[in-house]
C-alpha cells in the first residue's frame, strides 16, 4: 500500500498496489472465441499475434527459397534450376523478406502486442485503422502472390530502371502489392506515434519511457517520413511499365539513377525501420536479465533518434558506382561514418549494463548476446563497405550480401527471436524448454557463421552477388555456405517444434516469469482483453530493479475496473475528494 | 482534462480506451496531422521529379507550360480556396451546435470541388484531342523540345494524383453529410468534420503550389 503525497499542485491521486492475477480464468485469448471474432479484433494484442502468423509464413516461404537458392550453388553450373528460374528466386527472398517479414516484424508483430502494455494503455490510439493496417498487408500480400504465379519477378528487390521497365514477368503486381504494403507501415508508424505520445499511463514521463518504446517512437518516425517516399517511387515505376511516363527511363528520355535516388531514398532509412525494434528489444532483455538499471538511459533512447535521423543523410551510399559526382561520394561516404557514432554508443551501453549485474543466462538473454556477436561483425562491414575505395572493389559481391545478412539476420533476426522468447510468456501464458531453446539457439549460430562467414571471402575474392554460376574457386566456400543454410533450417524447424509443444504442453508461466520490473509484467499472463484491470500509476523508471517490486504494481484506487467510458469521467472526482 | 460538465454531456463517441473526449479529439487530430505529413512526403518525391527536370531543361518547362491555360488555372484556385473557407465555416458551425449551417456548408463545399473536377475534366479533355497523352502515347508535335512528354508525365502525375485527392475529399464529405443527418456530430463531438477539414486545407494547398509551378511559368 503506498500512497503519492504530493504536496505540490492540487491534483492527488490515491493508489493501491495491484498484484498481478497469476493464472487467470479469463484472458484476451479465451474472452471472445471463435474464428469470425479473431478476424475481425481491435484488440492490439490478438492484431500482433495475427501479424505473427503471417510474418512467421513469410518467413517460411522466404527461408525455403533461400535453401533453393544455396542448393543451386552447390555446384559452379546448373544444378538443378535454369538462370532464369534463380534470378526469380532470389528476387522473391529479397523481397518477401524485407517488405513481409522483416519491416512488418518489429513494429507490427512485437511493437503492437507489447507498446500499449508497457503504455499502460487500454490499446493503440486508433485500433480499428490497426485492423486495417493489418489487411491492407494481407492484400499486398495477396498482390506479391498474383506477381509470383503470374510471371514472376527478376528484377532482384530494388527494381532497378530500365531493367524493371522492360523485362517479362508481372512486376506491376509486384510494385503494386509493395505500394499496398507500405501504407500498412505508415499506418503502424501514425498509430504508435500518437500512442506515445497521448496515452501514457499516469506517471508515465518521457523519462520513464521503456527504451522499447523510444526505439519504436524512432521507427515509428522513419516509417511516415520515408514510406511515403517509396510509394511514389513505386507508382511512377508502375506508371512507367503501364503507360511509359518516361520519368526513369533512358530510352524515353529518363535518368535511371534518378530512380535509385528514390528508391534509396526509402530503402536505407527503412534498414533502420528494420533494425531500430531490435535495439530497443534488446535494451529491455539485457537489463532485466542482468538484474541492474540500464546504463546510459538518455543516451540509449537519444541514440535511437539519432539514427533515424542520420539514416534519411546517407541513402548515396548505395550508388557510389552508379554515377554520382565524386563530391556526393564523398558527403555520403563522411555520413555514413556518422551512423556508426550512435550504434557504438548503444554497444557499449548494454556492455556496460552487464558489467557487474547478477546476469541470468535465459534463452532470450542468449539471443541477445548472439545479437551483440553478429551485430557488431555487421556493423564494422558496413564501416568499410561506407568508405569509397574500399566500395569500389566490393561493390555488388557476397561481401555486400554477407554485410546486410549479418545486420538485418544477424542483428535483428537474432533480436526478434530474443524479443520473441521474451515476451512468449506474456503473449500465451506459458513457457518453452529452455533446454531445446539453448539447443536450437546454439544451432543457429553455428549455422549463421557457416552460411555468411565463407561469404565474405568469397565476396573479396570477388565472386558477384546474383550470379547463377561461378569459377570453380568459388565452390568449397559455396559448399560450406549451403551446409550451413541446411543447419539453420534445422534450427528454426526445431524452434517451430518447442514453440508449437510449448501452446500445447507448456508450463504455465506466471504473470512475471522474468521478475522484470517493466510495466508489462505487472498484469496477467496472457494479460486480460484490455490490459490492466486497473489505470496502473508508475512512479519509477521501467529499470529500476533497486527498488521493491511493490511499487512498480500501482494503478489508482477505483471501485471499478476503468472500461467504461461513463466510469472513468469519475476519476477526476477521486482526486478532488483526495484534495 | 475532462469539463466539469462532461458526466451531462452525451458521450456515445467516446472509445472505452480513451480517458475522456479531449484525449481523444486530440488523438485523432495529431494523428491526422502526421497524415498529412506523410502526404507532403508523398508528394515531395513528384516535386523532387519536377525540380530535377527542370533545373536540367528550363527552356522545355517554359515551352510546355505554354499549352496549359492559365484563366481556367486560376479559376481552379479561386474554387478551391473558396471550398477552404466553406469547409472552415462548416467546423465552425459544427462547433457551434449548428447542424444544418454544417450540412449547408459541407454541400457547398462538394459542389466547389465537383467544379474542380469538371474544369480539370474539360482540360484534360481538350489536351488529349491534341495528342497530348500521358507516357508513351504522346503524340502531339506543336512543342519543339524532344522531352516535351516529359514534362506532361510530370503534370498528369502531379495533377492526376491531386485529382484523386480531391476525389476522396468528396467521399469524405458525403459521408460526412450522411453522418451529420443522423445527428452524430454536437458541439462536443465533431473530430470527423474537424480532421476532415484538414485534409482538406492539404489539398487545396498543393493545389496552391502546383499552379504556380506548372501554369504561370514564363
Amino acid at each position: 500500500m503506498a500512497t503519492n503525497d504530493s504536496t505540490t499542485n492540487a491534483k492527488r491521486i490515491q493508489v493501491r498496489r495491484y498484484k498481478p492475477e497469476e493464472h487467470p480464468e479469463k484472458h484476451y485469448l479465451n474472452e471472445e472465441k471463435g474464428l469470425w471474432a479473431w478476424l475481425t479484433t481491435v484488440d492490439h494484442k490478438k492484431i500482433g499475434l495475427m501479424y505473427l502468423g503471417s510474418i512467421a509464413f513469410f518467413f517460411f516461404i522466404g527461408g525455403v527459397l533461400a535453401l533453393l537458392l544455396r542448393t543451386e550453388l552447390l555446384t559452379p553450373a546448373r544444378s538443378f534450376m535454369d538462370a532464369d528460374v534463380y534470378n526469380q528466386v532470389f528476387t522473391l527472398h529479397g523481397a518477401i523478406m524485407i517488405f513481409f517479414f522483416l519491416i512488418p516484424a518489429g513494429p507490427a508483430v512485437l511493437g503492437n502486442f507489447i507498446l500499449p502494455l508497457q503504455l499502460g494503455a487500454k490499446d493503440v490510439a486508433f485500433p480499428r485503422l490497426n485492423l486495417a493496417s493489418y489487411y491492407i498487408y494481407v492484400i499486398g500480400a495477396i498482390f506479391t502472390l498474383v506477381a509470383i504465379f503470374t510471371g514472376g519477378v527478376d528484377t532482384g528487390w530494388t527494381f532497378y530502371t530500365p531493367y524493371s521497365a522492360t523485362t517479362g514477368g508481372n512486376v506491376m503486381a509486384m510494385t503494386i502489392g509493395v505500394f499496398i504494403l507500405g501504407f500498412s507501415s505508415i499506418l503502424t508508424g501514425l498509430n504508435f506515434i500518437v500512442t506515445i505520445h497521448k496515452m501514457r499511463a499516469p506517471g508515465i514521463t518521457w523519462n520513464k519511457l521503456p527504451l522499447n518504446l523510444w526505439a519504436l517512437y524512432a521507427t515509428s518516425l522513419i516509417q511516415i517520413l520515408a514510406t511515403p517516399v517509396l510509394a511514389i517511387t513505386v507508382l511512377l515505376l508502375t506508371m512507367e511499365r503501364a503507360l511509359g511516363i518516361g520519368i526513369f527511363d533512358p530510352a524515353l528520355g529518363g535518368d535511371p539513377v534518378l530512380y535509385q535516388h528514390f528508391f534509396w531514398f526509402y530503402s536505407h532509412p527503412a534498414v533502420y525501420i528494420m533494425i531500430v525494434p531490435g535495439f530497443g528489444i534488446i535494451s529491455e532483455v539485457i537489463s532485466t536479465f542482468s538484474r541492474k538499471i540500464i546504463f546510459g538511459y538518455w543516451a540509449i533512447a537519444l541514440s535511437s533518434l539519432a539514427i533515424a535521423f542520420i539514416g534519411f543523410l546517407v541513402w548515396g551510399h548505395h550508388m557510389f558506382t552508379a554515377g554520382q559526382s565524386s563530391l556526393a561520394n564523398m558527403v555520403f561516404s563522411f555520413l555514413t561514418f556518422l551512423v556508426g557514432i550512435p550504434t557504438g554508443i548503444k554497444i557499449f551501453n548494454w556492455l556496460a549494463t552487464m558489467y557487474r549485474g547478477s546476469i541470468d543466462m535465459k534463452t532470450p538473454m542468449v539471443y541477445a548476446m548472439v545479437f551483440l556477436f553478429l551485430f557488431t561483425i555487421g556493423g564494422f562491414t558496413g564501416i568499410m563497405l561506407g568508405a569509397l575505395s574500399v566500395d569500389i572493389h566490393l561493390h555488388d559481391t557476397y561481401y555486400v550480401v554477407a554485410h546486410f545478412h549479418y545486420v538485418m539476420m544477424g542483428g535483428m533476426v537474432m533480436a526478434f527471436l530474443a524479443g520473441l522468447h521474451y515476451w512468449w510468456p506474456k503473449m500465451f501464458g506459458k513457457m518453452y524448454s529452455e533446454l531445446w531453446a539453448k539447443v536450437s539457439c546454439a544451432l543457429l549460430f553455428v549455422g549463421f557463421n557457416m552460411t555468411f562467414l565463407p561469404q565474405f571471402v568469397m565476396g573479396a575474392q570477388g565472386m558477384p552477388r546474383r550470379y547463377f554460376n561461378y569459377i570453380d574457386q568459388f565452390q568449397s566456400f559455396h559448399q560450406f555456405s549451403t551446409i550451413g543454410a541446411y543447419v539453420m533450417g534445422v534450427a528454426f524447424l526445431l524452434m517451430a517444434g518447442y514453440m508449437l509443444h510449448s501452446l500445447i504442453k507448456g508450463k504455465p508461466a506466471g504473470s512475471n516469469p522474468w521478475g522484470s520490473r517493466a510495466l508489462e509484467w505487472q498484469t496477467s499472463s496472457p494479460p486480460e482483453l484490455h490490459n490492466f484491470h486497473h489505470t496502473p500509476v508508475v512512479i519509477n523508471g521501467p529499470y529500476d530493479y533497486h527498488k521493491p517490486m511493490s511499487e512498480f504494481q500501482l494503478g489508482i484506487v477505483s471501485s471499478h475496473n476503468g472500461h467504461h467510458a461513463e466510469e472513468t469521467v469519475s476519476v477526476p472526482k477521486s482526486e478532488k475528494e483526495q484534495a | 482534462m475532462s469539463q466539469t460538465s462532461s458526466t451531462e454531456e452525451k458521450l456515445d463517441h467516446l472509445k472505452h480506451y480513451f480517458v475522456d473526449s479531449d484525449q481523444q479529439f486530440e488523438a485523432s487530430k495529431m494523428g491526422m496531422w502526421i497524415f498529412l505529413v506523410t502526404e507532403i512526403l508523398f508528394f515531395g518525391g513528384l516535386f523532387v521529379a519536377y525540380i530535377v527536370y527542370r533545373s536540367w531543361y528550363p527552356e522545355l518547362y517554359l515551352l510546355a507550360s505554354e499549352e496549359l491555360h492559365t484563366f481556367w488555372g486560376a479559376v481552379n484556385t479561386a474554387v478551391l480556396i473558396g471550398s477552404s473557407l466553406t469547409v472552415a465555416m462548416a467546423i465552425r458551425s459544427a462547433q457551434l451546435n449548428q447542424i444544418k449551417g454544417l450540412i449547408i456548408n459541407l454541400w457547398i463545399t462538394i459542389g466547389l470541388a465537383l467544379t474542380f473536377m469538371v474544369i480539370k475534366y474539360f482540360e484534360y479533355s481538350e489536351k488529349f484531342a491534341k495528342g497530348i497523352l500521358p507516357g508513351s502515347a504522346y503524340s502531339y508535335e506543336g512543342i519543339e523540345h524532344e522531352k516535351a512528354n516529359i514534362f506532361f508525365s510530370i503534370y498528369y502525375m502531379m495533377t492526376g494524383l491531386h485529382g484523386v485527392h480531391v476525389l476522396i475529399g468528396i467521399g469524405l464529405m458525403l459521408w460526412l453529410v450522411f453522418k451529420a443527418k443522423k445527428k452524430v456530430f454536437h458541439s462536443g463531438y465533431y473530430t470527423p468534420v474537424e480532421i476532415t477539414g484538414l485534409y482538406w486545407h492539404l489539398v487545396d494547398i498543393i493545389w496552391i503550389f502546383l499552379f504556380p509551378l506548372l501554369y504561370l511559368i514564363d
